[in-house]
């Protein structure tokens, strides 16, 4: 198991520093579903095998995708994006690598938990995911409804072209 | 499926692509590059959320259901956020953040 979670990680965080070194959007994109592939592959790992199908089928084909027709429709598969300047970088670099420092620090030491006797490998599952979402869940699912609503008419408010009324 | 692996593996992966993710949004200069290191941060916190729930509390969902609705409103950013983007590619006639500072002065 351990050999499986070493290549699920290595494919994971080299496909995260695609994303981030990758000079054309195309790129950065690709390498993204492949990072988030590679996460799904941990979800099944830690038992939590409807979120892992949820993840690949969200992700990877929504949002993905509409990443894609964004950059496509904009024509921005262009290498030219210049870079910042290097001491932006620096600054970029030692602002996230303290924070890096800090958490792994902290992360290090935290003790190890035995594992649990109740353990079950099918909660992750459907039905019992369902079961709990529908009883425990109910209230935060209705307001994500909600949030869907506003972000549809917030989206096509935002995406309709204005009338020019004011002539310049 | 997690016996041999402890948890501080997770944690370091996911503190790993968190510091991927900001570096990513501190550098470019691409809106749409950096809306993508914004989703690597989302997803690093994700994977805490369901490694502490299958160490901690294994016969309950409760880190599950943070990590779906975390995903329901990254769906709703992302839509909204590239709303926002074509907008600002029609009145710039580019994505570079910094060619956008109307409001800058």
């Amino acid at each position: 198991m351990i050999f499986l979670f070493y290549l699920l990680s290595g494919v994971a965080l080299l496909s995260a520093l695609m994303v981030v070194f990758s000079r054309s959007p195309i790129n950065s994109v690709i390498h993204l579903i492949i990072c988030f592939l590679a996460i799904a592959g941990h979800y099944i790992l830690l038992n939590a095998q409807f979120l892992a199908v949820v993840h690949i089928i969200v992700y990877t084909g929504a949002i993905m995708v509409l990443f894609l027709f964004v950059i496509m429709l904009l024509n921005l598969n262009k290498e030219n994006e210049p870079h910042k300047k290097l001491y932006t970088k620096l600054a970029a670099i030692i602002s996230g690598g303290m924070l890096l420092l800090v958490l792994t620090g902290a992360v290090k030491s935290v003790a190890l938990i035995p594992f649990n006797e109740k353990f079950d490998s099918q909660i992750g599952l459907v039905g019992n995911f369902g079961k709990i979402l529908f009883n425990e869940f109910m209230l935060p699912f209705e307001a994500s409804s909600v949030l869907f609503l506003s972000a549809i008419i917030g989206a096509m408010i935002l995406g309709k072209k204005e009338k020019i009324t004011n002539n310049e | 499926m997690t016996e041999g692996i402890p948890l501080n593996y997770f944690l370091i992966l996911s503190t790993l692509m968190f510091f991927i993710g900001i570096y990513g949004f501190l550098t470019r200069r691409n809106l749409i590059t950096i809306l993508m290191s914004v989703e690597l941060i989302l997803n690093s916190v994700n994977i805490n959320f369901v490694a502490f729930n299958n160490y901690l509390y294994p016969d309950r969902l409760q880190g599950h259901f943070f990590t779906l609705f975390i995903i329901a409103v990254a769906a709703a950013e992302a839509a909204v956020a590239i709303a926002i983007i074509i907008n600002i590619y029609r009145n710039f006639k580019s994505i570079n953040v910094e060619d956008a500072n109307e409001m800058k002065y």
